[in-house]
């Protein structure tokens, strides 16, 4: 098979393209209105007009004030802001000290509960899900506590694509009146954000994930939600996020969730489409493979697979040898020595983790990327499964 | 993804020597599948030198392209100069390995020496 003359991208989860429409949205405010949004003459009125003009684009979308939004620099700065924030201001009116998650977070959720839990003398509860990654809302219900400040709930795991019961979560978390955030930066641009349907009090997204540019991201704050600034300096932000606004990426991010969601049916549906015939195709031509996550509970884009006996950064360098771009939750992928704790968390041995692969489409990606894909991932898999002292050809 | 040499890359896509001999002289396994590397190298021996050397690995680029690399180092050598490749040659070799490799990805010589132990104890009743 001949390698493509360009490259078959098939990462979305992890970045997006800049939407050339976005960069053009964007482009005035590096040069010529460069202005800084708190000063007072026209250049820094005009900065100030953009972002506010940006700010309330999101809150249409989010169903929010626009004072209720805040923009930060990514998404891992929204989640550290909405769990720092709220367990530092929680714990400041006595409010208690325990925090309630799940096992299966992006990091810049996990690792801070375990620097909450380590350094700061909170207690966290990660609760468990199912096989396909889901949660189980009675499960949040059964682990509230008198003195539980928080819940974090991410909308659409990461790796393996499972959208959470994030408005059942909702409803419980406001029974009980704790604050309720999600971590929505993988289902940005496809899943409804209205923060009062899915009863949320934060949210976080990050621009980079829907063909808006690195560097910027926002979290909801509902009106009322407790809340300890982490970057301290000027009042940005209604004191909230100190640091000079990134205007230029404030537009990016604003105009980038405006053409998502302007288009999001038809593209949601033209890529589920792809999807699963990348599902199918998967299924019926390599043996001993298993599709992770919910099979239909999942991001449009999102299809993850384990195959036995082989290991995923392997098949990740083969696919791009033949110009595809893919990622998985092998230990060698992730840099670390377990593989990832998502397969594990929903009881996927090991042996069987370390041989993940996630492909996750996107706007540009064509039925053509799925059929190249269909007709070359069988034979890496046959031949790294040739190699492997664990496979028994049949 | 980890940034590997071109030798490594070669190597990955065009391994030499993969397979099993039924009738090996001699047989070394190192790994764990549950760790995402398992090795095995078999060994054929004659006036005490490699004749014939094949591997199996389960694993990442730098675990399949060190088995290789290690084969071609280790074939035709005596087992005294077998027993002198260290892991760290076969990753100078390979031109490098990413530092997160050395450690977990990097046991083909070491794997050979428990290969060519297996074959003194089946031979001579070990050395």
């Amino acid at each position: 098979m001949e390698k493509p003359a360009k490259v078959i991208y098939l990462d979305h989860a992890a970045t997006t393209a800049v939407d050339p429409r976005v960069v053009e949205a964007m482009y005035p405010y590096w040069s010529e209105r460069y202005g800084n949004a708190s000063s007072i003459y026209s250049l820094g009125r005009e900065a100030a007009k953009a972002m506010e003009d940006a700010r309330k684009t999101v809150a249409d979308i989010l169903h929010c004030e626009p004072q209720e939004v805040i923009f930060t620099s990514c998404g891992s700065e929204s989640d550290n802001l909405a769990l720092r924030g709220v367990a530092f201001a929680q714990r400041h009116r006595g409010k208690g000290r325990h925090i309630i998650t799940t096992a299966i977070e992006h990091h810049a959720i996990g690792h801070t509960c375990e620097q909450l839990e380590k350094y700061f003398d909170f207690e966290v509860t990660y609760l468990p899900v199912d096989q396909y990654a889901m949660v189980d809302p009675d499960d949040v219900r059964r682990a509230i506590r008198k003195d539980t400040i928080l819940i974090s709930v991410m909308a659409a795991n990461n790796e393996v694509g499972t959208i959470q019961p994030i408005a059942e979560i909702g409803k419980i978390a406001r029974e009980h009146g704790i604050p309720f955030h999600t971590d929505a930066v993988q289902a940005g641009g496809t899943l409804p954000l209205d923060v009062n349907e899915l009863q949320v009090d934060l949210l976080s997204l990050s621009a980079h994930k829907f063909y808006g540019p690195k560097g910027v991201g926002m979290l909801y704050v509902r009106k009322g939600t407790p809340l300890l600034p982490i970057q301290t300096g000027g009042g940005h932000e209604r004191q909230r996020r100190a640091g000079t606004e990134n205007v230029a990426g404030i537009v990016g991010l604003a105009t980038a969730l405006k053409l998502a969601y302007d288009h999001a049916a038809e593209n949601n549906s033209r890529i589920t489409a792809l999807r699963e015939q990348l599902i199918q195709g998967v299924l019926e031509r390599i043996p001993d493979a298993q599709l992770t996550g919910h099979p239909s509970q999942r991001l449009p884009n999102s299809a993850s697979f384990v195959f036995k006996y082989i290991e995923g950064e392997s098949i990740l360098l083969h696919l791009d040898a033949l110009g595809i771009c893919a990622s998985s939750g092998s230990a060698c992928s992730s840099g670390s020595l377990e593989p990832s704790h998502v397969l594990l968390a929903m009881g996927i041995p090991p042996e069987i983790a370390h041989g993940s692969l996630r492909l996750t489409l996107g706007r540009e990606n064509t039925e053509e990327d799925v059929n190249y894909v269909l007709e070359v991932l069988p034979g890496i898999v046959e031949k790294l499964r040739m190699m492997s002292p664990l496979y028994q050809k049949q | 993804m980890l940034e590997y040499s071109e030798t490594v890359i070669e190597h990955f896509q065009n391994p030499r020597n993969v397979g099993i001999i039924e009738d090996a002289d001699g047989v070394g396994k190192m790994g764990s599948p549950v760790c995402g590397d398992l090795m095995e190298i078999y060994i054929k021996v004659q006036d005490d030198r490699i004749t014939d050397i094949k591997f199996r690995t389960f694993g990442c680029g730098a675990a399949i392209a060190s088995s290789s690399m290690l084969s071609e180092m280790a074939k035709g050598k005596t087992l005294e100069e077998a027993l002198r490749l260290t892991d760290d040659q076969v990753a100078q070799a390979l031109g490098g390995l990413p530092e997160q490799k050395l450690h977990c990805s990097n046991l083909a010589a070491s794997t050979l020496h428990k290969a060519i132990e297996d074959y003194r104890q089946r031979h001579h009743g070990g050395t």
